[in-house]
């Protein structure tokens, strides 16, 4: 840590305690929290970007699929669901499994000739079909079963913290499918591949209620260890003693002290894996991708396996926007594939790895906790000072308007904020070494 | 049989080509843009939804004076203004932003990265002017052959409805498309265009000047995504949001056709549209008039439900991308 990197973190620090001081501390713990799953998806960007230089647009897919891991893996087991379909449902997923398996095989192995196109084009819409005829009655039966509650297949009910790992696991098989038929493109080719792939995420998790009950929503309501729950803190004798002796309000204190227990627990997470990643860039791998980034013919001659090493870095790095996502689905206690919007997810995060420099982890953090920050303090105070702004104008609609529109104009600081710093700073807040 | 060949025909055909039309349209201004400026424009939703937006408002304009437009809707009337407003916006952009990279020749991904930046920039200016919610500018004659008419004249089963705005946007379409294929291959400016967009240095060498080149493009990029945007706006509705997912059908649309080729962007656009149209239409109600009475199917024969539309734009672009990565006419490959 440079004494720059120090001065900028320590002026990162006082806006959020500013904001607690000022406005409330509630406020500020909240923002402190996304902003903080914030940085370790900018970190599992600043891999793919900063170390290898891939452009992955699809960061929200990443962010949605952690989300799902954490319903599959720890909400609570719908057993007349599995017993209505189950089964038939993962025989079903195998089945379009290997039609894939056995679309690659026939391509690989059938001569050059005109038919292939035709062959396989007729194996697959083939496949298809019989996908669809075991696939859709297993899913008729599940979603009959008490549609209102359930009507999925529920999860396994595991202790949530596992869930993470399971969540940045998914993610990273779904990575290491789109990579290997996607990462050998040109850079913005591969980002509007991932762009498209990110969205079709969204769409199947909306739609397919057996998984994650789509837009219908599961509710999760365990908290993992050590956080508690904030009426269960407000009935506990020791936390009404505490309270009580301090003169604070107990029902206000509740819910601090579950988002700093959180906060702890997301901090401890971030410093594993920046800890990691340090390691890693600064060893014979971190060099060899910096390599492979700044000139990659050079290193392919030097005997690296470019495609393999692209790979690699894909899936770690979506593995470890899958573990924020499922964070962040554990933090809101609700899936919901509605709320997951490109501009949030992923150019958000984009906007925090470029400002905060990109190459560097501790850049990346940097720019998230800053960003994260500005972006939910605006939508916060937006309006409010939309108020201020506008209050020299007379009533009427116009004003209305105006103030109404407040919470957008995040937006605009946001392009604003990424435009200057490719400008004038390309290589962001803290560059890399 | 001709029951089922009307339901085809309103149900797939008629929408799908409308879309089509208006994918096109979208495509030529991203594909143009690359062909010229070499970069994957991500601010081409955001580009839309503006010049749609000061269209409606113009639109609203008028019609508070109490103009109209004959049969049509007002929205035409206001179109050109709408454009002369997108142009001056991007041609501001292009002095304030992307210029400086151009001049330094920064490579494509980096001028990627700063379209998202401008993307957030419009994002935000349309949101905060116009609001996130629908709006409705269509007037004027709502169709051109409503379901009862048709049914008078023909006593079939089964509707067919011909709605002025998709009529228009087809006709609005071929004109724009006709105009720039006359400008790009007949007009020296056109030609100048062509030239930069196959061979930079040459072009440089044979005296073309690159700035004029650029500024005539970007307000062509102007024209294009404003009529893109006001015809599905009229033909749908206007919402910010869903012009910024366009920009994944748009985009499919002009790698499909091969970037850089303005024919291709074309193609793709219908490609794309009747794909979509295709795979997620409950073909139910087809097949119940085409088949024989005991092969009538009995579920809704749906491929995939609607939700899935972006799914099969990106499963075609990727099987373009991996199998014919130039798109199905040969576009660049920088």
């Amino acid at each position: 840590m440079t004494q720059r990197s120090l001065i900028l973190f320590g002026g990162v620090a006082l806006l959020y305690l500013l904001t607690g001081m000022f406005f409330s501390w509630n406020l500020s713990l909240s923002i402190l929290n996304a902003s903080l799953i914030g940085a370790l998806m900018a970190q599992g960007v600043n891999m793919q970007w900063g170390y290898a230089g891939l452009f992955n647009t699809g960061v929200m897919g990443f962010v949605a699929l952690g989300g799902l891991g954490v319903v599959l893996a720890s909400s609570a087991p719908v057993p007349e669901g599995w017993a209505a379909g189950g089964p038939r449902l993962i025989g079903a997923l195998i089945i379009g499994a290997l039609i894939i398996l056995g679309a690659v095989i026939l391509y690989r192995k059938m001569a050059k000739v005109a038919r292939r196109g035709w062959i396989l084009t007729a194996y697959l819409v083939a496949g298809f079909f019989l996908f669809r005829a075991v696939f859709d009655p297993a899913v008729d039966a599940i979603e009959a079963f008490n549609p209102s509650t359930a009507g999925n297949l529920g999860g396994l009910g595991l202790p949530i913290l596992l869930s993470w790992p399971v969540g940045g696991l998914i993610a990273a098989a779904a990575a290491w499918a789109i990579g290997k038929t996607a990462l050998g493109l040109r850079s913005d080719y591969l980002a509007i591949a991932t762009l498209g792939i990110a969205e079709i995420v969204i769409a199947v998790m909306k739609n397919e209620d057996w998984l994650g009950r789509g837009v219908k929503m599961v509710n999760l309501t365990e908290r993992p260890w050590p956080v508690p729950k904030e009426v269960e803190l407000q009935v506990s004798p020791w936390f009404l003693n505490m309270t009580s002796s301090l003169g604070l309000d107990p029902v206000g204190t509740s819910t601090i002290v579950v988002k700093l227990a959180y906060a702890m627990l997301f901090i401890i997470i971030l410093g594993i894996v920046i800890w990691l990643a340090e390691r890693a860039l600064n060893s014979p791998w971190g060099r060899m991708m910096r390599a492979i980034r700044d000139n990659e013919v050079a290193a392919a001659a030097m005997g690296k396996n470019i495609i393999r090493r692209h790979l690699q870095v894909f899936v770690l790095g979506s593995a470890v926007i899958g573990i924020a996502g499922a964070m962040m689905t554990t933090l809101d206690g609700i899936l919901n594939p509605g709320t997951y919007q490109p501009l949030r997810f992923t150019f958000l995060i984009w906007v925090m790895v470029i400002v905060g420099g990109s190459g560097n982890n501790w850049g990346a953090v940097l720019g998230a906790l800053l960003i994260g920050w500005l972006y939910l303090i605006v939508e916060a105070l937006g309006p409010n000072l939309m108020t201020i702004l506008t209050s020299g104008l007379s009533e009427g609609p116009l004003k209305d308007h105006l103030i109404d529109s407040g919470s957008q104009m995040r937006l605009l600081l946001m392009g604003l904020l990424l435009l200057v710093v490719l400008r004038f700073n390309p290589r962001g807040l803290l560059p890399e070494k | 049989m001709i029951n089922a060949i009307v339901a085809l025909l309103n149900y797939v055909i008629i929408p799908g080509a409308a879309y089509g039309a208006q994918l096109a349209l979208g495509a030529l201004g991203v594909t143009l843009i690359y062909g010229i400026l070499r970069f994957s424009n991500f601010a081409h939703g955001d580009t839309m939804a503006f010049g749609t937006m000061v269209t409606i408002l113009l639109t609203w304009w008028f019609q508070s004076l109490g103009i109209h437009f004959w049969i049509l809707p007002t929205a035409l009337l206001a179109l050109p203004f709408g454009i002369a407003i997108t142009a001056l916006l991007l041609l501001g952009t292009d002095k304030a932003v992307y210029k400086f990279y151009r001049v330094k020749k920064s490579p494509p991904v980096i001028l990627v990265i700063v379209s998202m930046g401008v993307m957030f920039m419009m994002n935000g200016i349309v949101r905060i002017i116009i609001g996130v919610g629908d709006q409705q500018f269509l007037d004027g004659e709502k169709f051109i052959l409503s379901a009862r008419r048709w049914k008078e004249m023909t006593g079939l089963a089964e509707p067919l409805v011909l709605r002025s705005t998709t009529v228009l946007t087809l006709v609005v379409a071929v004109a724009m498309v006709a105009w720039l294929f006359w400008f790009l291959n007949k007009t020296r400016t056109g030609k100048s265009m062509r030239a930069f967009s196959d061979n930079e240095d040459l072009a440089l060498l044979s005296g073309i000047n690159p700035e004029r080149v650029v500024t005539v493009t970007w307000i062509i990029v102007a024209a294009l995504a404003t009529v893109a945007g006001v015809l599905y706006g009229l033909d749908k509705s206007f919402k910010p949001f869903v012009y910024y997912q366009l920009l994944l059908p748009i985009f499919a649309a002009a790698i499909v056709g091969g970037l850089g080729n303005p024919l291709g962007a074309i193609a793709g656009g219908f490609v794309i549209a009747f794909s979509e149209v295709t795979v997620t239409y409950a073909w139910k109600k087809v097949l119940t008039y085409a088949l024989p009475d005991s092969l009538a199917p009995d579920s809704l024969v749906q491929l995939l439900s609607t939700d899935y539309k972006f799914a099969v734009s990106f499963a075609i672009l990727i099987i373009v991308l991996l199998f014919k990565p130039t798109g199905l006419f040969k576009g660049q490959s920088v």
